[in-house]
């Protein structure tokens, strides 16, 4: 074998690993979802392959009335708008939490810091619906929690704290905090200290040093963190499934019932597409707002 | 190249060549003599499987599906080398238009005779060409006596789709499209495969006033929350009823008098199943009355074996939420099959329930 047949043949197979993950795991699922969206729905499941029709784009806004008149529906944007309303929420309690905690993370001895980084992330040890079943069993009706207070007293009837969105808002906080915490106490970490003191010395007190020196520098990690918060928690399943008592869908949910029991490929397909296209305009538009952020990719 | 870097660069080619090559003969290998079942989980009895395996020295091994979507996913993405699934008709229904199943000639099978008349034809299988029965039940609903208005309450769906006010929160739900659908419309009298919008609004309108007094919608744990008194009446399966009347005795499985929707379980054998013959065997010799009543004695649930009684446990045998008494028979209302028009409004109703 001659040495530049053999450069070329392990140039394929070194770049083989990559472009097969990027075609089959992305291109070629992507290219099947679109392409299934526009495909007429056979109701035993699947499509009828090669019969082209809008249909599920239209069911997403409008309802077909029997007697074949069209008229505007909210239901499926309501069920949208909460899945963004409690993913934001998510994200603002993480950021809550989690700031303080990269904080505290940050400014301890570097031999301890390791130790600690190691904590936050060992729930991840754990398989997501066993950690969310731990949840059902501390939220439920003589949980943990309300079998404490009813034992000290404070109260006499449980409170209602399973099956509802309160309990799906903490059961994703707790599943997403990590991807807050670490990103922020990775641009934390590379906080140079003395510009803290040098604000100080320029007489900022302890908010303002915060606000216009450590937040202003930590801000990349906080984009990243509310980035990898906010797009899990959108098309999540499993938690709403579990602790919500099945009682309003999150997209995540809506999207599993087409493909499941409603057996609807075509508009779970679509509302896929949907959720991805919104998140790209979103992405879109925050790359343009800040074209030099090199920083901002963290 | 730099020494180092080449011999990282060979290592690599082949790490990858590796995993290629791993990839494409994957899923080869296959034990003879062994039946594949695939059931839902805790639906089998492994006495049993040991059983045909001492009687006829073919070895049965489980895996167990969550839903049915599995099931029927599995079977369109090419079997998964399963000899024997346990479907519903709606299902089967699918499986036949989409020639997944074999015609296995269940009538012809010696002990097709031993099927109770009521299920020797099931809607979408009507000669019993492709399915035995293995299990069936009811879907009604358990009250807590303790826990309801004096103690007691009537024969009717009125009590959980229409509560009383102080049973706010304190109601739990199946999280099935169409069992709770079935239920609304009994209640009301409207055909379960209607294609009327206006009774769709109707089916709907009750729902929605239903839903304040309903702390969950779930098929998981029914049996837990009505033990744990989470709930004072949950709907149920009737098998789930037996289990919840172990712990509490004085809990009551409730046929609804306006009719209670009856579900048969199937044993259907996939079109590519790899041991045809051995599943063949196997579905004849599951509907003789000891096996059928030992995969009750299982499950919980009944039979459609004539003569298995004599081998059920006696607290299944007195337990009228598993042996349905003679009085609510003509409530049983079997399963059908809906258009693609009922289908949707269902759907829409459901979505719009839970939007």
């Amino acid at each position: 074998m001659s040495g530049r047949s053999q450069r070329a043949t392990s140039r394929v197979l070194l770049i083989g690993p990559a472009f097969v993950v990027i075609v089959v795991l992305m291109v070629v699922p992507l290219a099947l979802m679109a392409w299934i969206s526009i495909q007429e729905r056979d109701y035993a499941g699947g499509v009828v392959w090669g019969s082209l029709t809008p249909d599920a784009y239209v069911r997403f806004l409008f309802e077909r009335n029997l007697d074949d008149t069209v008229s505007l529906s909210f239901d499926y944007l309501r069920i949208i708008a909460r899945s963004f309303w409690l993913s934001a929420m998510t994200t603002a309690i993480s950021l809550a939490i989690g700031f303080p905690t990269a904080f505290f993370m940050a400014t301890r001895p570097r031999r301890w810091r390791g130790v600690l980084v190691f904590m936050v992330t060992l729930p991840f040890w754990t398989n997501l619906l066993v950690r969310n079943y731990s949840w059902i069993l501390i939220l439920r009706d003589h949980g943990t929690i309300n079998g404490l207070l009813e034992w000290l007293g404070v109260i006499s009837q449980p409170l209602p704290l399973l099956n509802n969105q309160f309990a799906v808002a903490v059961g994703l906080t707790y599943s997403f905090l990590p991807f807050m915490v670490l990103p922020i106490y990775t641009s934390l970490e590379k906080l140079d200290l003395s510009l803290v003191e040098a604000a100080f010395d320029l007489y900022a007190g302890r908010w303002r040093a915060l606000r216009h020196v450590v937040l202003p520098l930590s801000l990349p990690g906080i984009v990243a963190g509310s980035a990898l918060v906010f797009m899990p928690c959108l098309g999540s399943y499993v938690t709403p499934e579990l602790l919500g008592g099945g009682k309003t869908l999150m997209i995540g949910n809506l999207i599993g019932m087409q493909f499941g029991s409603a057996r609807n490929w075509p508009f779970g397909a679509a509302l896929g597409m949907l959720l991805l296209a919104i998140l790209l305009i979103g992405l879109a538009i925050y790359a343009l707002r800040k074209p030099s952020g090199e920083e901002a990719s963290a | 190249m730099n020494p180092s870097i080449s011999k990282l660069t060979s290592s690599l080619c082949i790490a990858s060549a590796t995993v290629m090559a791993l990839g494409l003969s994957a899923g080869a290998a296959r034990a003879d003599g062994e039946l594949h079942l695939y059931n839902w989980s805790n639906y089998f009895p492994p006495e049993l499987m040991k059983k045909f395996e001492k009687e006829t020295g073919t070895k049965v091994t489980i895996d167990n599906y969550a839903s049915e979507e599995d099931l029927l996913a599995k079977l369109q993405a090419g079997g998964g080398g399963y000899d024997i699934v346990f479907p519903t008709p709606t299902t089967l229904g699918t499986m036949i238009k989409k020639g997944l199943v074999a015609k296995i000639e269940v009538n012809q099978m010696t002990n097709f005779g031993n099927i109770l008349p009521k299920f020797k034809s099931v809607s979408g299988d009507e000669n019993r060409d492709y399915s035995a029965p293995y299990m069936w039940g009811t879907t009604g609903f358990t009250y807590d006596p303790s826990k309801v208005p004096d103690g007691k309450m009537a024969q009717s769906w009125k009590g959980l789709l229409e509560p009383d006010d102080s049973l706010k929160g304190k109601i739990g739900m199946l999280d099935d499209m169409a069992d709770v659908w079935n239920a609304a419309a009994y209640y009301l009298g409207i055909d379960k495969c209607t294609e009327d919008p206006a009774k769709a609004q109707k089916i709907l309108d009750l729902l929605q006033k239903q839903k304040p007094f309903v702390k969950v919608y779930s098929n998981d744990g029914t049996i837990d929350r009505m033990i744990a008194g989470e709930v004072a009446m949950h709907m149920q399966w009737n098998g789930a009823a037996h289990r919840v009347k172990e712990k509490k005795p004085d809990d009551v499985y409730v046929y609804p008098k306006e009719g209670v929707t009856f579900w048969t379980d199937l044993m259907v054998v996939p079109a590519n199943a790899p041991d045809m013959e051995n599943a063949k065997t196997f579905i004849n010799w599951m509907m003789k009355p000891e096996n059928a009543a030992i995969a009750s004695n299982y499950t919980g649930y009944s039979n459609t074996i004539k003569g298995s009684n004599a081998y059920l446990k006696p607290e299944l045998k007195d337990d009228p939420a598993v042996n349905a008494p003679e009085d609510v028979q003509d409530r049983l209302r079997a399963f059908k099959e809906c258009s693609p028009k009922s289908k949707d409004l269902r759907e829409r109703v459901w979505t719009k329930l839970k939007s």
